[in-house]
């Protein structure tokens, strides 16, 4: 790892001002990815700014039909909140689902959305709920958030705060796992909010996306056989030593059927 | 440039001046020269390097030092009782011939403390799915089962400190 200068941040207009300023600067949230891209030397920054003492931005709050989780909130503490098991039940099992008990209890909601992998499991989660990112600036939607490969709709020096999740009257999230890292190679996140369906993908390309094809016949009929012979073109999907493009776009229809079933 | 980091370990208050870009098993090993933690993969993938930090099961190969600061942290040396009695999941591992090398036993019994903290009763199924962060290189998963399912009868779940 090549050095770099560490401060604990005291709030977050002072992070987010020191990382606005310092453009090599990093905000450090559980370093699950990121101090391993740092040991690869895939990541020089400068400075790391550790948002690990901001007790505001933890914890979790049901309010009305909204769960809204702190940017600080743990994988372990999601998967464990009666809260969220009781509102969202698939948003629990999703972070439940995430890498291993180690890596759920230091990684974090937060630097999970911002980090935006490819084959992250949150970020399915927040374009099918349609939730809202809350930063230290302004409110995202979650189909204005996810740009592309690790990138956001962030700007240098802002912060995830928060991010709201929209209660929906059924959801399921199906995750095929990469054996070895527990990553998706494809996971399908189904919502239906009562007044629309969304599908959302991740493992397959290299940004999270909605499926609008499936999301058109479920909203017509919430059924698995409403997606059964809707397949993904495998153009433009990911293609490496884990699964082929064409295997990935057969495990788009066959991890959305099995998300419907379980939704209903 | 060196740092002052602080923390407790098993019970003690340590510190040591250390390079901000110091892991925390770096700090465990070679400052505090607690070798019983260990390093497998150092790419957190194997689970030999997990402690308990604050009461919850980490890797302590993948953070840094400073994100330990303050924490009471508590390493495989830390777990027996002071007279030297096994702490019952290390006393379950050894009924249970539930180590073959070794190396991977430590971030083993810490981790199924941790399991068992938190699925008291676990089924043999649930106790081979959440033992997916440690990776035993012997592959001799079967009688680490048999031992934490054993230790769940006998006070396996519960840390001293
Ligand atoms: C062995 C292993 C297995 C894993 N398996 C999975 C898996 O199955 N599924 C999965 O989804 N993930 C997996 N992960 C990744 C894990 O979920 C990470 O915790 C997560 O991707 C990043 O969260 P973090 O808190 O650790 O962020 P960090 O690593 O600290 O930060 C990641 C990035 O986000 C930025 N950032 C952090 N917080 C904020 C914030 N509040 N506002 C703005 N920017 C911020 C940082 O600057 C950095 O660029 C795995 C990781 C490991 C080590
Ligand atoms: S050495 Fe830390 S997980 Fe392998
Ligand atoms: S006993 Fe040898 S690695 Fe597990």
């Amino acid at each position: 790892m090549y050095s770099f200068k560490y401060q604990l941040a005291k709030s977050v207009a002072d992070a987010s001002a020191f990382v606005a300023k310092n453009s090599d600067a990093k905000l450090l949230a559980g370093g699950q990815s990121l101090i391993a891209t740092m040991k690869l030397r895939l990541s020089q920054p400068s400075d790391l700014v550790d948002l690990g003492a901001l007790a505001e931005l933890r914890g979790i709050k049901v309010a009305g039909n909204t769960v809204t989780i702190g940017a600080m909130t743990r994988h372990a503490e999601v998967a464990a909140s009666a809260e969220v098991k009781k509102a969202i039940p698939a948003l629990a099992s999703l972070a439940w689902s995430i890498g291993d008990r180690q890596v759920r209890n230091m990684g974090t909601i937060g630097g999970s959305v911002a980090h935006n992998d490819p084959a992250a499991d949150y970020p399915s989660a927040v374009l099918a709920l349609d939730a809202t990112v809350t930063t230290n600036k302004r409110k995202i939607a979650a189909d204005q958030f996810f740009k592309g490969m690790y990138e956001t709709a962030l700007e240098p020096g802002e912060i995830i705060t928060s991010v709201s999740f929209p209660c929906p009257k059924r959801a399921a999230y199906m995750k095929f796992k990469n054996p070895a890292s527990r990553y998706a190679i494809v996971g399908v996140f189904v919502a239906d909010t009562g007044k629309a369906v969304r599908v959302a993908v991740t493992g397959a390309a290299p940004c999270v996306f909605r499926v609008a094809e499936m999301e058109k016949a479920l909203s017509a009929k919430f059924a698995p056989e409403s997606v059964a012979s809707i397949a993904v073109p495998e153009k433009g999907l990911n293609s490496d030593l884990h699964a082929k493009a064409d295997y990935r776009a057969h495990l788009i229809t066959v991890m959305a059927k099995r998300a419907v079933a379980a939704a209903l | 440039m060196t740092v002052k980091v602080s923390m407790s370990v098993n019970g003690k208050p340590v510190s040591g001046e250390v390079e901000e870009r110091t892991l925390l098993v770096s700090f465990i090993r070679e400052t505090l020269r607690l070798t019983g933690t260990h390093v497998g993969c150092d790419t957190a993938q194997c689970g030999a390097c997990t402690v308990v930090m604050d009461g919850r099961a980490v890797k302590s190969c993948n953070m840094l030092a400073m994100q330990a600061e303050g924490a009471e942290l508590v390493t495989i040396e830390g777990i027996a009782e002071p007279d030297g009695t096994l702490h019952p999941m290390q006393e379950a591992f050894r009924q249970h011939h539930g180590l073959q090398c070794g190396f991977c036993t430590p971030g083993m019994v810490i981790s199924a403390i941790d399991l068992l903290k938190n699925t008291p009763n676990p089924t043999e199924r649930e106790i081979r799915e959440q033992l997916d962060g440690n990776l035993c290189r012997c592959t001799g998963y079967h009688n680490i089962v048999k031992a934490i399912a054993a230790a769940a009868q006998t006070g396996g779940g519960v840390l001293r400190r």
